[in-house]
């Protein structure tokens, strides 16, 4: 039975912190179990039929033993519940400074792409030691995204951004699968995440398919769909300029304020009156049916190489 | 009372079948449902059978790929909808609870009868939709999967799904008004029997939650036959919208499940260790808080979905205090085998198993529950061995225990002990067998509704079919056995288990009206000291 292990292998800073808290509530679920299976035992067999034992029924109160034992649970619970959730917040909180990687899902394959341009299928190639931020969405339904070697998994939708951050700790080859049912060839829509010393990561990014990064990509979309029409910089246009919105807070003309992330700018797009900025009006057209998923993801790349920038002077 | 004067039984109140068909009676309703839903279950198991035969080996080689989708689908489907919500409520309910409080029948006994044909019209549209070419969305009907890219029978499933549901609300606003307004003088609440509180919380949910589920099915035919965007998102919809309409049901649904299974449990465990139940108050309140917490944790089945981290504390939270009244009855049925009498009849066996394969179910739900566990775990097979575990190491026991402790009450015939003891001990077993390796497979990452896997998931796969293997001839040995004693059993008397409780003081089987005066009531239950 080739790689028959019981103990799924741990490649991810995730996964240590997930082991010890996935075996220590084996060992009290055990405890517990056990615990229930003797104290049954025993008294079925102390207590059968025809056993000559004192049976005088219990005299007294329940109510103390009964608050006990629904007490302690509860404390224990709260305490597993806290634990828990300390290390799902930290789940979910990418850490500054992560490589980000896009990734649309579709009925039955995953199309990865590093900023840096490179295209993937169903594989994707990692630097060890480095936090990594999947930015993800699906063409189709439902798919979710799970390494468990890493123990992560995030759930893919139609739609909208997910995401999902992890950092390996060992190099190797891990398995990828979808987690959520979607369809006929759900079983084989499964790969692998090959994690690489940082050097042989860096060789293996410049051998690769010679395509231009994301944001580079990115600016050549911006252009040939007009966007610099108007966001350009000598667009007469009274649009908002996109130098150095990326990351920061935008002020809405109804009063709220978001930060420019991956979704906000996704919308923008597709659904431009949904998120109007302070001082303009809503004219923008939207580009729904004109974008695919991967060039969404490209134009965000180029808005996000300019969040630093500073914008334009204006020319009159 | 000489043999000549007794009032004829219940099942000699007429043999034709459309004395059966018409009838108003609670307990030939309950007949009824009984061969309905045991029909179901081996449809149900059918599609497990394959199931687990396809995953003896790695190679989707069995079926093809759509095939298994179908299959794994039609046994969601079929077991949850039709044999694990209506099974204990519907059988044992709609027998059990007018006599367990007293009166002579259900409040509204017409009501009780079109339950049943709802079930049956529900269950025709899902053999229509097998015989059609079967549905592959999974139980849960996830969109917009569901709603616009399966092409298989979406809809006639959902309709099935739909009606039987209407079934469950029947005979859930049935059991509600009968338990208010029908008990037999001196009954108070906390005279109840602990099968009746359980009933009654359970259709509190049955009512309350199933509307939901017709409302969500019904959206899946809006977008799916009108085009109208609700959960696709290219439509303006939203995917996880579902999600959240269809587990504000099913999550009440499990306990819809269990509920029932408990009462079952505190009626058998008191009868055959000879004891009052420990802490009964306790126990009331623990079923009715597991019926009211059960509403507010559906959110845990999405903590991986998209949902935001502060809703995933919240709906975490929540299922870790719906544990806290599960770990309170387990540890009372325990404490009433304390100072008890106990012997072991196939119906203790069963309730015993029940006890020790819930715990097991319900701590392995804490895993889940937790947050940052669920993560690793959800959508793999420690998922399936955590439901499973309680759905039928848990509900499906201890209605077998019922069916066992009540069968000479219901039929008047003895079943052979000695059998029946070996196949409560043969599925205990054979459960195990099957589902425990489940969990490891789940750690080590295998997914569910997958029909192929890696090699290195084999042994634990191997193990699981052979224990499904023993499971499934567990299950045809009680068909075979009660059958049996319907035409050779002996015939039991009033209460061959001297239990206590109001429907053993009448003949087995009892006549059509019950009782021939209306009992007083002057003490607590479980009387048996």
């Amino acid at each position: 039975m080739s790689g028959f292990h019981l103990l799924e292998p741990r490649a991810s800073t995730f996964a240590s912190s997930y082991d010890w808290l996935f075996f220590t509530m084996v060992v009290m679920c055990s405890v517990v179990a056990i615990g229930v299976f003797v104290v049954l035992t025993v008294f079925s067999i102390r207590y059968r039929r025809g056993a000559s034992v004192d049976r005088t029924p219990f005299s007294g109160s329940s109510h103390p033993i009964e608050y006990a034992w629904t007490i302690t649970p509860f404390l224990i619970f709260l305490g597993i519940f806290v634990w828990a959730a300390i290390l799902y917040a930290e789940a979910k909180t990418p850490p500054p400074g992560a490589l980000d990687v896009s990734v649309v899902a579709k009925q039955w394959m995953w199309k990865l792409q590093h900023s840096e341009g490179r295209r993937e299928i169903n594989e994707l190639h990692l630097p060890l030691g480095r936090p990594v931020r999947l930015v993800m969405t699906s063409e189709d339904v439902i798919h979710s995204f799970y390494v468990p070697a890493f123990r992560v998994k995030q759930d893919v939708l139609p739609g909208r951004y997910t995401e999902l951050w992890f950092q390996a700790t060992r190099t190797g080859e891990y398995p990828l699968e979808c987690a959520e049912y979607c369809g006929t060839d759900h079983a084989r829509m499964t790969g692998r995440i090959i994690v690489m010393q940082p050097a042989q990561y860096a060789t293996w990014l410049s051998r690769g398919n010679l395509a231009p990064s994301m944001a580079a990509a990115g600016e050549e979309r911006f252009r040939s769909l007009g966007c610099s029409g108007c966001h350009g910089a000598n667009a007469s246009v009274h649009a908002p300029k996109l130098e150095g919105v990326f990351g920061h807070p935008v002020h809405l003309s109804d009063g709220r304020t978001v930060i420019a992330d991956e979704s906000y700018i996704r919308d923008s797009i597709l659904l431009p009156t949904k998120d109007v900025v302070a001082g303009f009006v809503p004219i923008m057209p939207s580009f729904q049916g004109q974008v695919s998923e991967g060039d969404l993801l490209e134009l965000i790349a180029y808005i996000k190489s300019l969040a630093n920038a500073a914008p334009p002077p204006r020319q009159r | 009372m000489a043999e000549a004067d007794r009032p004829p039984s219940y099942l000699a109140a007429g043999y034709t079948i459309r004395s059966w068909l018409t009838t108003h009676d609670h307990k030939r309703i309950g007949i009824l449902f009984a061969i309905a839903i045991t029909a179901f279950f081996f449809i149900g198991g059918a599609a497990a059978t394959m199931i687990r035969i396809e995953l003896a080996t790695p190679a989707g080689d069995f079926v093809t790929d759509d095939t298994y989708n179908k299959l794994f689908t039609i046994h969601g489907v079929v077991m949850v909808w039709f044999f694990l919500i209506p099974s204990i409520p519907t059988t044992l309910g709609n027998f059990l609870i007018p006599m367990m409080i007293g009166a002579r029948d259900l409040a509204f006994p017409r009501l009780n009868l079109a339950s049943w044909y709802l079930y049956v019209l529900g269950g025709a549209f899902t053999v229509a939709t097998l015989i059609a070419g079967g549905v592959d969305t999974g139980w849960t009907f996830y969109t917009p999967y569901s709603s616009i890219y399966s092409n298989s029978h979406v809809m006639l499933a959902v309709v099935g799904v739909f009606v039987v549901g209407f079934s469950s609300i029947f005979t859930g606003l049935n059991f509600i008004v009968t338990i208010h307004t029908m008990r037999a003088p001196g009954m108070t609440w906390f005279r109840l029997p602990l099968f009746v509180w359980a009933t009654y919380a359970t259709s509190l949910v049955m009512v309350l939650a199933t509307p939901v589920l017709a409302m969500t099915l019904s959206l899946i035919g809006i977008e799916r036959l009108l085009g109208i965007g609700v959960f696709d998102p290219a439509l303006g919809g939203d995917p996880l919208l579902f999600q959240h309409l269809f587990w504000f049901y099913s999550h009440p649904a499990v306990y819809i499940m269990i509920l029932p299974a408990m009462g079952v449990a505190s009626e058998i465990i008191t009868c055959f260790a000879r004891n009052r139940v420990f802490g009964y108050r306790f126990m009331a309140s623990a079923i009715l808080a597991i019926a009211v917490i059960g509403f507010l944790v559906w959110g845990h089945h999405m903590f991986v979905s998209g949902q935001s981290v502060y809703a995933g504390f919240v709906f975490s939270f929540l299922s870790f205090v719906v544990a806290v009244p599960s770990a309170i009855k387990v540890f009372n049925w325990t404490a009433t085998l304390y100072r008890g009498d106990i012997s072991f009849e196939a119906p203790m066996l069963y309730a015993l198993g029940f006890v020790g394969l819930f715990t097991i179910g319900g701590l392995t739900g804490l895993f889940l529950a937790a947050t940052a566990l669920d993560v690793h775990l959800r959508d793999t097979y420690f998922v399936i061995a955590h439901f499973h575990y309680i759905m039928v190491g848990g509900s499906v026991m201890a209605y077998l225990g019922g069916i066992h402790f009540w069968w000479p009450k219901i039929t008047g015939r003895l079943y052979h002990e000695g059998i029946a003891r070996f196949a409560a001990i043969l599925m205990f077993c054979g459960f195990n067998l099957t589902f425990f390796p489940q969990y490891l497979l789940g750690y080590e990452g295998m997914i569910r509704r997958y029909h192929e896997y890696p090699p290195q998931f084999q042994l634990l796969n191997v193990l699981s079919s052979a224990g499904a293997s023993i499971l499934a001839l567990s299950y045809l040995m009680p068909l075979a056995y009660l059958a049996w004693s319907l035409w050779r059993g002996a015939p039991a008397t009033a209460n061959p288990w001297q239990a206590q409780g109001l429907e053993w003081q009448t003949a087995s089987p009892p006549p059509t009206h019950n009782f021939e005066a209306a009992p007083l009531v002057t003490h607590a239950p479980y009387a048996y000291r």
